[in-house]
């Protein structure tokens, strides 16, 4: 019974992270790390449940930015990949500014943001739409180019006009690489948001990493760090689950046992 | 006038333009088609039969030469065609019926009508059955199978088939041609068959058309005279050892056989 619930596949990642806190907690004591370096696990859970409200306030508020950026990313992105994939002329010009501009790191120009659109959550949706808006088009590109010339040639030959062929056969055929896109942006805009929170920002769990590192409370920048993490999974198995009801034939969904 | 030409190619070519410069893969070739008439294509691989099918399905510019349908022109693609492409290009998303049905909701074809086909269509094709099923839990033959129900949803007048049976095992693959055979006696439909099996050309065609390597162009054009309808024991008849003979005698000459 116990080893049936042991190998529960859904259990597996939280069997692993206890087994790693067990980890950090016995090379604190066996190689005696002072608090001030890395603090206890325990400490870590208190500073949650102490810290609790706030933490949920700060992470709602970072949560929004990076809603608010991922909804840019596709709506920006995915339109902009299409026009990419259909025209070579419009690739030939804005792809290779695109991943120019992807090699600015975004640490370095966010202040500017700040300088140009105040202290709100503006600058904030922008970082994370920064950091997550290339996978998408990269993955965009790759997912209309690889339909297939004979998929197509189907198409053409059943009289399909512009628009049937684009949904009923191109689009469908790049949504498991659309995904594969928006999965990697969700978890880079969590990190943009907070990279706009460090920079110039009151609030959200980017500016509590900032204060506590500011006042030495490690256990509370590790709290502020596993509820950020968390916040990075949850949206991500949110988009995954919208992935398994929006493309249940894909390969990648088929559930065989 | 079941002997007029329906199909007409004078002096079509074809050369591919890719990165590494211009490749030819046709030579000029010069045949023409009947209406009603089954027209097989053998030849070994690389010589241009695909290129040549997508040529007359209009999806696929000619070169140089002109090549007709009904006396003219074509120009892109006809309505009036059933194609059955060499994979089974069916779509991951879409049920084995709601594939075939794809043709009618494209070609806006009554909805009960064109179901009621595509059913009777999959029941003689032998995929009764698996109707709600995806196309990746068929095997290979059996999506060959539904995409030949697809070509034909709409009772196109001229299929074009590139080697529809190339998945499926000897003994389906003969039921399959028997099946052709009826759909096109009963319908009169103008066949044009890509297969690399000798005996399928001969078995279903009025006339088999033997092409070289490539770059491809025609090497010889046998009439089938052969009684029908065909019957699978006609097979191990000496007539049709004739004319195996001599369509097999092109790939041995040029040192290829494609199977
Ligand atoms: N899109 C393309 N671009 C460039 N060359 C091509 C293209 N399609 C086919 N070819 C070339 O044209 C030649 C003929 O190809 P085709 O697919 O018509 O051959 P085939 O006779 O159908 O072969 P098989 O029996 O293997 O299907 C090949 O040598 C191939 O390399
Ligand atoms: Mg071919």
């Amino acid at each position: 019974m116990l080893r049936r619930l042991l190998l529960l596949p859904a259990l597996r990642p939280f069997l692993l992270i206890i087994l790693l806190l067990v980890l950090w907690d016995l090379a604190i004591r066996i190689f005696k790390i002072p608090a001030y370096l890395i603090p206890r696990p325990e400490q870590v859970v208190q500073q949650l449940f102490a810290e609790w409200p706030r933490l949920l306030t700060e992470s709602w508020k970072t949560t929004q930015a990076t809603l608010g950026g991922f909804a840019l990313t596709i709506l920006i992105g995915i339109p902009l990949a299409m026009v990419i994939a259909y025209s070579k002329l419009v690739e030939s010009y804005v792809y290779p500014l695109l991943v120019f501009s992807q090699s600015i790191p975004k640490v370095a120009i966010a202040p500017l943001f700040v300088v140009w659109f105040g202290f709100g959550i503006f600058p904030k949706i922008i970082s994370a739409f920064l950091l997550g808006f290339f996978p998408v088009v990269v993955s965009t590109v790759m997912g209309f180019k690889s339909v297939e010339p004979d998929m197509i040639d189907l198409a053409r030959s059943m009289g399909a006009s512009r628009l049937q062929t684009f949904f009923k056969f191109s689009l469908p055929q790049a949504l498991p690489a659309i995904f594969s896109g928006l999965k990697v942006s969700i978890t880079l805009a969590v990190v943009g948001a907070v990279v706009g929170e460090f920079v110039g920002s009151n609030s959200g769990i980017g500016y509590v990493l900032q204060v506590a590192n500011g006042n030495f409370d490690l256990p509370l920048m590790f709290a502020a760090l596993v509820v950020l993490s968390t916040i990075g999974v949850l949206l991500f198995v949110a988009i995954d689950l919208i992935e398994r009801l929006m493309i249940p034939w894909h390969a990648s969904q088929r559930q065989v046992f | 006038m079941p002997n007029q030409h329906l199909i007409e190619a004078r002096g079509v070519t074809k050369v591919y333009q890719t990165k590494d410069g211009a490749v030819e893969s046709l030579k000029p070739l010069d045949f023409s088609i009947r209406e009603g008439e089954f027209i097989s294509v053998v030849g070994p691989s690389g010589c241009g039969k695909s290129t040549l099918l997508k040529m007359v399905a209009g999806l696929l510019p000619v070169t140089a030469g002109t090549l007709e349908l009904a006396g003219k022109p074509i120009s892109g693609p006809q309505r009036d065609v059933g194609i059955v492409f060499q994979s089974s290009v069916l779509l991951a998303w879409r049920t084995v019926l709601d594939n075939i049905l794809l043709q009618a909701e494209i070609r806006r074809m009554p909805k009960a009508e064109a179901l009621a086909k595509a059913r009777q269509l999959m029941s003689m094709a032998g995929l009764a059955g698996f109707e709600g099923k995806y196309p990746w839990q068929l095997s290979g033959g059996m999506q060959q199978r539904a995409s030949i129900c697809r070509a034909l949803l709409h009772n196109p007048s001229v299929l074009l088939m590139d080697e529809p049976f190339g998945a499926l095992d000897a003994m389906t693959r003969e039921t399959m041609n028997l099946e052709l055979q009826r759909i096109w006696s009963e319908s009169k439909k103008t066949v044009l068959l890509i297969t690399h099996s000798i005996p399928e050309a001969i078995f279903l065609s009025d006339r088999v058309m033997v092409m070289s390597e490539r770059p491809g162009s025609i090497a010889a054009i046998y009439d089938i005279d052969l009684l029908r309808p065909r019957t699978l024991d006609m097979m191990g008849s000496p007539a049709f050892a004739v004319f195996a003979k001599k369509v097999r005698a092109h790939f041995y000459s040029q040192g290829t056989l494609d199977h």
